[in-house]
């Protein structure tokens, strides 16, 4: 398995998914070991903008060829936006997953909420542990 | 992946980068490097396989071919040497025991190539089935496989030489040699392109999987794992054991009528086919497409008007189509090419319609 970017300053879910925060404007995606692990995605179901989801809830859901799985959300609050290119680039999840590979925003209610996220190191520590 | 076993390639697999999965029992590549970039190789070039997880079952003897055509869906006395013939073994109830390719490697002589989640209940079922005077032996362990597949597999196999392999027939074999080890060369394949599976020593597998990569490397061969493996199957609309096939599948239900003939002829299970052929199928494998965004996938259910009509057997993104394909058991009566339903998605309905097989390369279905 090849090594897996985990930039510093993101924030980092068990579920394997990051989140950028800039202030209650929450930024999701999913890391690049996860889209390792799932490998070509072909199709990302998206949650509308408006709906409303607590910590862990499962907020859309990734394809790949071989595997389906559940997007959960790192953050609780409100969807602000989400990347509607991936309808027709979901392979942008691979090729780019902390930039144009972004899946949604989220509008956070509790800030506090966040602290159970885990840091660059911490979640380092995590892949590392699940990695053969 | 504790307690699975592993090909004579395993190491090789590791060096080269490869993701191991468990299947049917056997730890095996998925990918190598993305399911869509060798699934196209093998369309456009050539993708090279491990295949060596699948069984080899010898049966010999003057009885051999008498008794291999007594177990199977298809006559073997009438099989030349050389020639492969895709049949299903088949249990006193008209299920599949399992499908399997045979060869007759001479007149006393019959090979069946049986996948790898069958090989201990096919080799219980024909050594309780068979002729006691024909020596039955299971040559799985010694033997790996290898396979070749696409447009570019016999001008690599000439220039890797063996330039025999070019002037096989389809569903013909020969025994020649690749490097100085001797291996049997044959054109067939899982993948519904042009192809070839080697079969070789199990010592001889690593130099020669090798020597192929080394040889294909400017053509765009790539090594190919299981991934690609079954969406190249699928496009090719080839039933996958265990998925379209089981023990209690007539193969008339999937579909396999023309790989059960003569059906007048004894075999084991025969007299059960006809008879639930003449007391009609409830239930026919279909081709389908997803018509929107989505991908149906096993165990799926398949709705019309409300009611559940069928489920999906197989389903993946067709790489080459563009759109998510299956294969899906449904009421009889919709079976239909253009017959429109629509499969339950994480409980919602996406339309599909029932599209002739198979999805990919019409002409060169290869079972």
């Amino acid at each position: 398995m090849a090594e897996s970017l985990i930039p510093e300053k993101l924030l980092y879910s068990a579920e394997d998914e990051w989140a950028r925060v800039e202030e209650q404007r929450v930024t999701v995606g999913i890391t690049d070991f996860a889209q390792q692990q799932l490998g070509d995605i072909v199709f990302v179901e998206l949650p509308e903008v408006g709906d409303v989801f607590t910590r862990g809830d499962a907020f859309g859901v990734i394809e790949s060829v071989k595997a389906v799985s559940d997007l959960f959300a790192p953050v609780a609050g409100e969807i602000l936006e989400v990347n509607t290119s991936l309808a027709d680039a979901p392979d942008m999840v691979n090729e780019d997953c902390y930039g144009r590979g972004w899946i949604a925003v989220f509008q956070v209610s509790d800030p506090d909420g966040m602290e159970s996220l885990m840091d660059a190191g911490a979640y380092s520590k995590h892949v590392a542990e699940r990695d053969d | 992946m504790k307690g699975s076993k592993e090909t004579p390639l395993g190491p090789l697999h590791r060096r080269l980068g490869a993701r191991m999965v468990d299947f049917a029992g056997f730890s095996m590549p998925l990918q190598y490097s993305s399911i869509l970039r060798e699934h196209a190789a093998v369309r456009e070039a050539a993708g090279l396989f491990d295949v060596s997880h699948m069984g080899q079952i010898a049966l010999r003897g003057e009885r051999a071919a008498a008794a291999a055509g007594r177990l199977l869906s298809r006559p073997v006395e009438d099989l030349g040497t050389g020639c492969v013939r895709y049949a299903l073994l088949c249990n006193d109830a008209g299920g599949v025991v399992d499908d399997v390719t045979v060869y007759r490697r001479d007149a006393q002589d019959v090979m069946l190539c049986v996948n790898a989640a069958n090989i201990d209940k096919d080799l219980a079922w024909i050594r309780g089935n068979a002729d006691p005077d024909v020596e039955i032996r299971d040559e799985s362990r010694d033997t790996a496989l290898l396979a070749l597949q696409g447009p570019a597999s016999a001008r690599l196999l000439d220039e890797a030489g063996a330039p025999e392999a070019a002037g096989l027939g389809r569903f013909r074999f020969a025994t020649s040699s690749l490097a100085g080890r001797p291996v049997l060369i044959s054109r067939t394949g899982y993948t519904g392109d042009d192809g070839f599976e080697i079969y070789c020593a199990s010592a001889d597998a690593e130099a020669l999987f090798e020597m192929l990569l080394a040889g294909g490397e400017g053509s765009g061969l790539l090594p190919a794992g299981l991934g690609a493996r079954d969406t190249l199957r699928l496009e090719a609309a080839l039933p996958l054991y265990g998925h379209e096939l089981d023990d209690t599948t007539s193969p008339l239900e999937a579909g396999l009528d023309r790989f059960v003939r003569p059906l007048e002829r004894d075999f084991i299970g025969a007299a059960a086919i006809r008879q639930r052929r003449d007391a009609g199928h409830a239930r026919r494998l279909v081709g389908f497409a997803l018509e929107g965004r989505g991908v149906a996938r096993e165990g799926y259910p398949v709705v019309a008007e409300g009611e559940r009509v069928g489920v999906v057997t197989s389903g993946a993104p067709s790489p080459t189509l563009g759109k998510s394909i299956g294969l899906a058991y449904v009421s009889a009566g919709l079976s239909e090419p253009g017959r429109g339903f629509e499969i339950l998605v994480r409980g919602r309905a996406h339309p599909a319609r029932v599209t002739p097989t198979p999805f990919v390369g019409g002409k060169a279905r290869a079972k």
